[in-house]
């Protein structure tokens, strides 16, 4: 009887069982599919274990940043005063304090290298796509400058004097100028051309942001050093201004992806930095700017917002490659 | 010369690590430290410096394809052999500043130790999280695409070793091609949630390195829609020059005053 049923256990009678078993499993899938919480699939990651991996650059590379804003608005503001018949003694202040920043950026960088004997391995390729790559070259083209421009101006200095050094001079100077702003914004393109979420997507703002920066630093250093001038005055106030502009739309415009920016060490350090760069400076100048006190109080704590925050948006970068969430989040939205 | 490519298929990966022992043997990598992560079986956590396949363990509250008997709570233990991903488009190569990392005549990404000054800056540009600098060494390291062994004739070693053949080593197109079909084997078969992983779409223009996954990128911290960072440049060096320009015509104005 048994070896008689087996016959009709036929080719058919398996599609039929497969039939059925799909039917089912099809079922019982979309019971769990339509169950499942939605919320689930935004919520994923590998236990919470980064997806990026953080910066590397130690304390030399934000030290770098604000130095080499301060040395390239310097150069900038030096060029002007040129143009513009500003002091001499301010001019030659400007270059000097654009030289020394010079001299003191590239030491910096080559100490933050994990080989820092290979540190002319910079200048082997010329590559546009790489804002590391132009830094190395905006800073060595802006050393060149700003040195030329000390030496001519020095020679005029101490009387030597030849329609073709007055002609390299000018020509160091706008150079310098030149690549002076280039230096203080490409800092900005460096991290926010990156992976790294909280940088990429305040590109626009961190480039601006550096120059304000710099050109608040360097008007700064000059204040401090004894030309309490009106330029110096006008250029404190509008840094300080900007800043306090940035430091509102910060808080104002408070984006996920920018949660690195409002909390944890990263934020409390910003906000620290953007005060004093901002609300902070900008009133001590306008109820003290009338005395020097005032102004020099204004222009240290510009001088001490502008360096905290370079390091803060190193932080906030850390913070924010370390938020796999943050990252998948934003490129689910877009 | 054809490009090469990795396969790596999560639905055949038994999680064996047999990868990244023969890539760590192979290419004499140092360890990564004997600590628990206290993840399943991960105890290698993600690639880095010194990991160049990295085997995850997903313990997941989903079925396993079909399977249904005896089981009150669903779920599924995955795993998958995460490598470099060999970006058609890569952001390390882009964002080097001293050319060591080049394209090789196979298609693959190459960090010329020789090279390489310890930068820094193409950790930050590798939308997966790849390339990583080792400390005590000063440079930067990542998969080399066993690209010594395939000069030599020779298929990468974590492909070799791999039991299952999860890792499936090859020509681009073709890999790609059988991914696909892959793909529809395994959903005929009822895992719905299989997929390539391997984004086209985005900037990054498709990897040499693509995977078969079942479920969504994030459960194995892979980005959903990586951008190489080279996209962003324009927009920044608008910015850049934009403010440069408004800033020297206020500091003019200052002295004009």
């Amino acid at each position: 009887m048994k070896t008689a049923a087996k016959p009709k256990m036929t080719e058919e009678r398996l599609e039929e069982i497969r039939r059925a078993a799909s039917e089912t499993t099809k079922e019982a899938l979309a019971t769990q599919e339509s169950t499942r919480k939605p919320s689930a699939q935004g919520e994923q990651s590998y236990y919470g274990l980064p997806a990026l991996k953080p910066p590397v650059w130690t304390w030399e590379v934000p030290l770098y940043f604000f130095l080499g804003g301060i040395a390239g608005l310097s150069a900038c503001i030096g060029f002007a005063a040129q143009l513009l018949r500003g002091a001499p003694e301010l001019i030659r202040l400007c270059l000097w304090v654009g030289f020394l920043g010079a001299a003191i950026c590239p030491v910096l960088l080559i100490a933050d290298l994990g080989r820092p004997l290979r540190f002319l391995n910079m200048l082997r390729v010329f590559k546009l796509q790489s804002a590391m790559s132009m830094g190395a070259w905006i800073l060595s083209a802006f050393s060149a400058c700003v040195f030329l421009a000390v030496l001519c101006f020095e020679l005029q200095l101490r009387g030597l004097t030849h329609p073709l050094l007055t002609g390299l001079l000018w020509l160091a100077e706008a150079s310098a100028a030149v690549t002076g702003l280039l230096l203080a914004s490409y800092t900005g393109v460096l991290i926010g051309a990156t992976a790294v979420p909280v940088w990429s997507e305040n590109r626009k703002l961190l480039p601006a942001h550096f120059l304000t920066s710099g050109l608040g630093g360097a008007s700064g250093i000059l204040e401090l050093a004894g030309f309490l001038v009106p330029a110096t005055q006008i250029l404190g106030f509008v840094a300080s201004g900007i800043e306090t502009l940035i430091e509102i739309m910060l808080q104002v415009w408070k984006r996920p992806v920018d949660a690195p920016l409002h909390h944890g060490r990263s934020g409390r350090t910003l906000l620290v930095a953007g005060l004093l760069e901002g609300p902070a400076a900008l009133l001590l100048r306008v109820f003290f700017g009338s005395v020097p006190a005032g102004r020099y109080a204004a222009a240290a704590t510009f001088l001490v917002g502008a360096l905290l925050s370079r390091y803060a948006w190193i932080w906030a970068g850390h913070a924010s490659a370390s938020d796999p969430q943050g990252l998948f989040q934003l490129q689910r939205k877009a | 010369m054809p490009i090469s490519a990795f396969l790596t298929d999560a639905s055949l990966c038994i999680g064996c690590k047999a990868c990244e022992v023969a890539c760590k043997e192979w290419n004499e990598l140092p360890d990564d430290g004997f600590s628990w992560s206290g993840h399943s079986y991960d105890n290698t956590r993600a690639l880095g410096a010194s990991t160049w396949r990295h085997v995850l363990f997903l313990e997941q509250k989903q079925p396993m394809g079909s399977q249904l008997a005896g089981i009150n709570e669903p779920f599924r233990w995955q795993f998958l052999s995460d490598v470099c991903k060999h970006c058609a488009n890569a952001g390390c190569l882009e964002a080097c500043p001293t050319g060591s990392i080049v394209r090789t005549e196979v298609g693959s990404v190459f960090v010329q130790p020789d090279i390489c000054n310890g930068c820094g800056y193409c950790v930050v540009s590798c939308p997966f999280g790849v390339i990583e600098k080792r400390p005590e060494d000063g440079r930067a390291f990542k998969c080399t695409f066993c690209y010594d062994r395939q000069k030599a004739g020779l298929i990468p070693a974590c492909a070799k070793a791999c039991p299952t053949e999860s890792i499936q080593f090859g020509d681009l197109e073709v890999l790609r091609q059988r991914g696909k079909k892959r793909v529809q084997d395994l959903q005929e078969r009822g895992y719905s949630d299989a997929r390539i992983y391997d984004p086209q779409e985005t900037s990054v223009g498709g990897i040499h390195a693509f995977f078969v996954i079942l479920g969504e990128p994030e459960a194995y911290n892979l980005p959903p829609a990586p951008e190489v960072p080279t996209a962003y440049l324009k927009s920044a060096w608008t910015s850049a020059f934009i403010s440069a320009a408004i800033i020297f015509a206020i500091v003019c104005a200052a002295f004009a005053f």
